[in-house]
Parts: C-alpha cells; structure tokens; sequence
C-alpha cells in the first residue's frame, strides 16, 4: 500500500500529468506537489507525493556515499 | 542509483553493524512498514545480521489493521445500495463478511488502483452513488483530502485512515516487547516529516531513523539506529534523504488538516488508540459516508486461532502461528496478514517457499 516509485513528469495537464516510469507511461494526479515537467516525483496510488528533482537525488546520493566513506574507518 | 542495491556496500554496511553490535546487549529493533518488511524479508536481511541484533514487524500494513467493524460498515453501505471501490488486498481479507463475499452476493464491490479512479467512476455514472472505503497511512490520506475537495456530489468517502505515531507509542507504552528503536516508514515521512516521531524518542528514550527501500537503505537505517544506541542518543534522523524532507510535504499536511480530524480507533490487534484515526470533518458531513448512510462501527470480536493480533503487536513472528503455511495459505488465507501483499504472513511464506 505504500509502496511508491519514482518516474519522470514528461506531460501536465491542469492538475494531470502523464508520468514516465522506465518506458512505462500513467497518468498520475498532481495536487499534492508543484511539479514541473522533467521534474522526477514519487508516486503512490495515482499521485505524485513528493517531487525528487535529480539535484536532491544526486546531493542524498553524494550524502550516502560520504556517510558510507567517512564511517569506513570505525 | 545503484549504490542502494550494491553488494560491496552492503558488505561494507554489515561489517559496520557487526562491529557496533559486539559492545551491545540483544538488541530489539521494530518497523512499521509493509514494504520494509518486503525488503528485508526478499533480500534475507535478518540472516545477514548478527545473532544479537533483531528486526521485528509491527503494525505496518493498513490492510491488516482495518478491523472487521470498519469491514462491516463497507457492506453495510453496499447493502444500501451503493458501489463500493477500495484496493485490492482489502476485498480478499477474511472477516465477519468479507468484501469478497459482499460481492459474490451480488452488491457491487469493485477493485481500484487509486481513488482518483473512484471519482472518474462517479463522474461518469452521476446516477450511481460511489463510496471508496479509504484505507492507509499518512501516504494514502492526502490523496483521500484531494478527492473529498474535488469529486462530484455522487462521491463519497468511508474512512478507514490511520496515522501511524500513535500505535508506535502505544507498542512501547504497553511494556509488552522490549523495543531498543524504531526504523520508521519511508513514505509515511515523506508526508508528515521528521516531527511527530519526536515525542515518542524523548517518552521512551528510543532511537529512530527513517529508511528507504533498497536493501542497503535498510542496512544504514540500523546501522544508525545501533550508533544512536551506542553513544546513547534517542533522536530521529532520515536515512532516506532522497525521498524525506525533515518538513516533510506541507501542502500534504495543509490538505490532510482542511479536511480530517483526529479520532480514536481500534486498530486489528490492538485496543482504541487515541487520536490514531482520521474522520472528515463536519464542514464534510455531505461527504463522509458514516453519516450520509447513517452507519456505526460495530465492535466484532476477532477470530480465534489467527495469530494476526499477536504478528501485528510485534509479539509473534508469522511461523509461530500454529496455522502458518497448513491451515493458512495465500490461496486460502485465515488473517488479513496472509491476505495482504504488505502482511507479514503473505511475504514470509512467499519468500520462505521460494527460497527453500
Ligand atoms: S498465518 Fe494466517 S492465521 Fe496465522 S497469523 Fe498469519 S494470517 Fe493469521
């Protein structure tokens, strides 16, 4: 039930877009973030709940990996 | 992206774990999570980690707390003439009556995948009266907030939503398991942040971290929690950074708070946990099917035999209940817990069996 995936914005319509999922296309409800096409937001029973833009992604990936490094010495 | 799934990380992040779990007494860590428990039970995580430090299920799965009174009500509504729409899972779990059962008599239940297909079903029928029979977490009611400001008079909402805090303080509040933290649900946080887990470390003095759902945002997530126990801290920190602001989605929030209330709900398993539902506001009575059909919940007593309680309180794990994998299947399924694709029951027999 909460499983929610991430895919890409690619059209908007009103408060409709169509949400590319790796090749795999939905039509997904934005009320709930203020998304911009090409913007990656994660979806959850038919809505967007939270937009990701790749910047985040790569910056929590950054995060991750400095975590991971720095704690190699404990 | 692949960071969360790599097996050099992962032997890096089990390493680390071992390492902070040798100074460390036996150490009890609970999530809340359906799809965690999918997690960490597909990629065999429990095995992975050392003999001291254990990684049990709590009440994580919207479907299998749903009682069998809220259940009741959704027949109830059907009986009254109108089409029911809910989510898949919640139509096979056993109870009084069973959706199931409400449907092969003849009322008119039917599967969605979101409610936004609940609305575009009343939308195009303006003669018939649809109800979506709301279940979920934090996740889920937001969208249940869009549908109640946005639907046509046809549409209207049975609630079954829960937030999930509540039942966190009250699995530690009744002393019954020996919890050391909490790995709190991903997508729960995405919506209500960081925030209203925080009375509950500073109550119980436990730690949390919220977690992802890769296998190796699992292994961080309690590798953090074991560092907070070490140096003796209870705070909440985010693992999931990519998908949680500590803020967590406020437009989300605003949404949730125009539109529900708190209310005290029993969840399966548990007594009334105060504050721990959400029913529509008055200004939404003409919405809110409770009132618009004229139904209560009815107190039902749970099954005998189905250890779900005990599986959904922590205390149990699914292959304690004397039913497991002979009585209860997936093809004939005795609790919701077996019923759910986020039960505990369902996902330690599917994997169980493909693992042997
Ligand atoms: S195995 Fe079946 S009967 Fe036993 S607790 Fe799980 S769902 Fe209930």
């Amino acid at each position: 039930m909460c499983l929610a995936v991430p895919g890409k914005v690619i059209e908007i319509e009103g408060s409709i877009g169509i949400v590319d999922f790796n090749g795999v296309k939905r039509e997904v409800r934005l009320d709930l973030v203020d998304a911009k096409i090409g913007d990656y937001v994660i979806v959850h029973t038919g809505f967007a709940i939270e937009k990701m833009d790749e910047k985040d992604a790569l910056e929590s990936l950054d995060i991750w990996k400095q975590l991971l490094k720095s704690e190699e010495d404990y | 992206m692949d960071l969360y799934k790599d097996r050099i990380a992962s032997d890096i992040l089990i390493k680390k774990i071992e390492a902070m779990a040798k100074d460390l007494d036996e150490i009890k860590l609970c999530h809340v999570c359906g799809t965690h428990e999918h997690v960490i039970t597909h990629y065999g995580i429990r095995a992975l980690l050392p003999k001291n430090i254990q990684v049990v299920s709590g009440p994580g799965c919207p479907v299998c707390v749903t009682t069998q009174g809220e259940i009741e009500a959704a027949v109830k509504v059907a009986e009254k003439g109108a089409v029911i729409t809910t989510f898949g899972d919640m139509v096979r779990v056993p109870s009084k009556r069973s959706l199931s059962d409400a449907k092969a008599s003849g009322l008119d239940i039917r599967i969605v995948y979101s409610i936004n297909d609940a609305i575009n079903l009343a939308i195009s029928n303006p003669r018939m009266k649809v109800v979506h029979f709301a279940i979920g977490f934090e996740t889920t009611c937001p969208t249940t907030a869009v549908a109640v400001l946005n639907s046509p008079d046809n549409f209207y909402v049975l609630s079954a939503h829960r937030v999930v805090p509540p039942a966190m303080d009250l699995l530690l509040s009744s002393g019954k398991i020996n919890l050391s933290g909490f790995i709190d649900p991903g997508h729960v946080s995405t919506i209500i942040g960081t925030k209203p887990y925080e009375h509950i470390s500073n109550k119980f003095n436990v730690p949390q971290v919220i977690c992802g759902f890769e296998p190796n945002d699992i292994l961080m997530g309690i590798y953090m929690v074991l560092k907070q126990i070490k140096e003796k801290r209870a705070e909440v920190e985010n693992e999931y950074v990519r998908g949680v602001r500590l803020e967590g989605n406020i437009k989300a929030q605003q949404l949730m708070e125009k539109v529900f209330e708190p209310c005290d709900i029993r969840w399966r398993g548990f007594p009334i946990i105060p504050g721990s539902g959400l029913s529509l506001k008055k200004e939404f009575a003409n919405k809110d099917a409770y009132k618009v059909f004229n139904i209560e919940i009815e107190d039902i007593p749970e099954e005998k035999g189905c250890s779900c309680p005990e599986v959904l309180r922590a205390e149990k794990n699914p292959n304690e209940c004397p039913l497991f994998g002979n009585n209860c299947t997936p093809q004939s399924p005795k609790g919701p817990c077996m019923v759910s694709k986020e039960g505990a029951c369902y996902i330690s027999f599917k994997y169980n069996k493909t693992f042997r």
